[in-house]
């Protein structure tokens, strides 16, 4: 997928004007957080689980290697084969190479932000292999040539009519504006394509290193024909969702679908493990799990270590107020809002990204509901800091902040000069109170007033108090 | 080639050697634990209770329930049930629990045993376990229980023995270890509810590529 993250500002200025987009985005608004919050309320243990989880993804990633030993030791004992893949391009020729081995000529896939991550469906076109995908969100996004706004909600930043129109332009019936028909438009179309198909590739949540087990959590079943119908199952799947335990993988599952869609549990949760079994009457005849690193090792040790907690809820991206203001496409890549913030620049360059963690107000928001508490804000920050050691920020913002320095390594000229801008913007408000227009300021006051500072600065306020 | 590099990047961002007997020794010891974290205390009840949870949870992920006190009435109910809803053709896993009961004679009813196929309406499958904590089920694949018959058919009939019921995930993991102490069956399924997506505008459907109805037979005397 190209990336687009450099056009930030001007995708995002677009964004804002676009009436059909912000009409999708208020439905995201509405539904997830409140669901969310009503989940976790239902289950007084939640604050302790997170804890839990954030200390266990911790111990995780200390004993990363380890526990993806036993993974591959047990995915081989149960008669499957682990690919171990570094680049994304790695994992795009391991893949083909299964495919081609089955003489592949149409695979369907469940839903994976990996396979989106490695750009594979573009890659298996190339080499003239029908990729179909089979989650109604995604369904719809292949048939409009587009890519998911987001990592659980794939297709919301569309529109009853968007859905509408695509159904009617590619499946060649009469248009119908009701959910129901158009879901069961793609139930028909999507049935014929999951029995012919010579693989399925699906993602995975979780690894389970005790019994060499991938587990999938969807809501619509396309996952499970994917996975059972074709002869061969391909899991892609990145190396930091692996877990030790049945017991370990449970802890995470409770956190899950209650932070990603306020459900109490994801209405199919299932485990492969290995290809099916002497005696099976169906199931796929080839297991294969194609691990990804694409930067993740890397990660390892550095500053931004603790995204590997990640578990792919939404949550933060359903609480952002910049990702409710623009929507997911406007981030330019795979992996939108707070989450995609941190991981965009980790896999394209911060050369790329820089807009990225800039685009947040850091207003908390996002770690205060992530499941492992991810401290996003601080490893946005730390991207920011990056930046600035590269040389990348703006002109504007290196000189101002060189500016600002400048005065705030001499206090008394530092007071001097907030005492008069004080008074400065208290004279710009005059009797109301807010300043309509401000020199320099026109990118704020353009959409809204600024109001004038209410009273005397700070360090006035300390010496007279102190007195 | 790829593994010893992710390996080693791994170790050096952790600072570690690769025969660190210390690392080893905590991954060793948790993977033979299998240690519960935190279980919630709804989960943790009396018999009674955990089947009131049960039935209330499943009916909440809009399975629908119905009761009955032992298998000797299944094959009745089950052709109740398809014939209120008009269908005439079922098939069944190729479990004699399932296929030995006492099923009329003297009915246009089909039933077939096989994995399912495509256009099936109704299947009939044998729940290895139920969780209560979320009105879940757990099936797994083997010779007399394909999983298709648990995603092709349009509606899905399971049958729970109420002896089987669970409180907590942790104890139907147990169940199932006790059961396949050496591997893992191919599949595991943990159901809860009929299929569903929110893609379009964020409405809920029923029924997006999975069963439309999930239908739940509780055997409370078995």
């Amino acid at each position: 997928m190209q990336v687009r993250s450099p056009e930030f500002k001007e995708s995002a200025r677009i964004a804002l004007t676009d009436a059909n987009l912000q009409k999708a985005l208020g439905n995201l608004k509405a539904g997830f957080p409140a669901k969310r919050a009503t989940a976790a309320a239902r289950l007084p243990e939640f604050e302790a689980l997170r804890d839990q989880a954030r200390d266990l993804k911790n111990h995780i990633i200390e004993h990363l290697d380890l526990y993806l030993e036993e993974f591959e030791r047990n995915v081989t004992a149960n008669g499957g084969t682990v690919h171990w893949c570094r680049t994304a391009e790695d994992a795009r020729q391991t893949i083909l190479q299964i495919c081609r081995e089955q003489g592949a000529k149409t695979v369907t896939k469940g839903k994976s932000m990996v396979t989106e991550e490695i750009g594979l469906n573009e890659y298996l076109e190339k080499q003239g292999i029908e990729p179909v995908e089979t989650d109604l969100g995604e369904y719809i996004l292949q048939l409009r040539q587009d890519h998911p706004s987001h990592i659980v909600a794939p297709a919301i930043h569309l529109t009853l009519d968007d859905v509408a129109d695509a159904f009617h332009e590619h499946h060649k019936r009469p248009r119908s504006e009701d959910p129901a028909v158009l879901m069961q438009e793609a139930r028909e179309m999507l049935r014929k394509k999951f029995v012919s198909a010579d693989v399925g590739i699906t993602g995975a949540n979780f690894l389970i290193a005790e019994t060499g087990s991938t587990i999938i959590c969807t809501n619509e079943g396309n996952g499970d024909l994917t996975q059972t119908l074709p002869k061969t199952h391909v899991v892609v799947s990145s190396i930091e969702k692996v877990v030790p335990t049945l017991e370990d993988m449970t802890l995470f599952l409770r956190l899950l679908a209650r932070s990603a869609t306020g459900q109490e549990f994801t209405v199919y949760n299932t485990l492969s493990t290995g290809p099916r079994r002497p005696g099976d009457t169906d199931g796929p005849e080839n297991f294969h799990v194609v691990l990804v690193d694409n930067g993740r090792s890397e990660m390892v040790g550095s500053e931004f270590q603790e995204m590997l907690r990640c578990i792919r809820c939404s949550a933060c991206m359903n609480h952002c107020p910049v990702y409710g203001a623009v929507g997911g496409q406007t981030y330019g890549w795979v992996y939108p809002g707070p989450m995609g913030s941190v991981l965009t620049p980790q896999m394209v360059g911060i050369e790329q990204a820089g807009l990225l963690p800039n685009a947040s107000t850091f207003c908390g928001k996002c770690e205060e509901v992530c499941p492992v508490r991810i401290p996003l804000p601080k490893l946005m920050r730390h991207w920011r800091d990056k930046e600035y050691e590269k040389h990348l920020s703006p002109a504007a913002v290196r000189y101002g902040l060189k500016f600002w320095a400048f005065f705030a390594k001499r206090p008394g000229l530092y007071r001097l000069l907030s005492a008069s801008s004080n008074r400065f913007l208290r004279l710009m408000a005059g009797k109301k109170g807010r300043a309509t227009r401000l020199p320099l300021a026109g990118g704020w006051t353009d959409h809204r007033d600024i109001p004038a500072p209410s009273g005397k600065t700070f360090m006035q306020q300390w010496q007279e108090q102190n007195r | 080639m790829s593994k010893a590099e992710i390996f080693n990047r791994i170790r050096a961002g952790l600072h570690v050697a690769k025969d660190d007997e210390v690392r080893r020794q905590a991954v060793r010891n948790r993977l033979q634990a299998k240690a519960s974290n935190i279980i919630p205390k709804r989960a943790q009840l009396p018999t009674a209770e955990m089947m009131s949870l049960f039935l209330e949870m499943a009916t909440e992920s809009a399975a629908e329930v119905i009761e009955l006190s032992g298998r000797n009435e299944l094959a009745q109910a089950v052709e109740n049930w398809l014939s209120v809803n008009g269908i005439d053709h079922l098939v069944t896993a190729n479990d004699s629990n399932l296929t030995e009961l006492s099923w009329s004679t003297d009915t246009t009813l089909i039933r077939e045993r096989r994995p399912a196929q495509v256009g099936d309406e109704a299947s009939l499958t044998n729940a290895f376990c139920a969780i209560a904590e979320t009105g879940t089920v757990m099936l797994y694949s083997g010779e007399h229980s394909p999983t298709t018959l648990n995603f092709l058919p349009d509606c899905h009939l399971i049958v729970v023995s109420a002896s089987t019921l669970v409180g907590p995930y942790e104890d139907a993991w147990s169940r199932l270890r006790e059961k396949f102490p050496e591997s893992m069956p191919r599949t595991v399924n943990l159901i809860t509810g009929p299929s569903r997506s929110a893609d379009i505008e964020q409405r809920l459907q029923m029924g997006a590529h999975g069963p439309r109805r999930l239908i739940i037979f509780m055997l409370h005397d078995e």
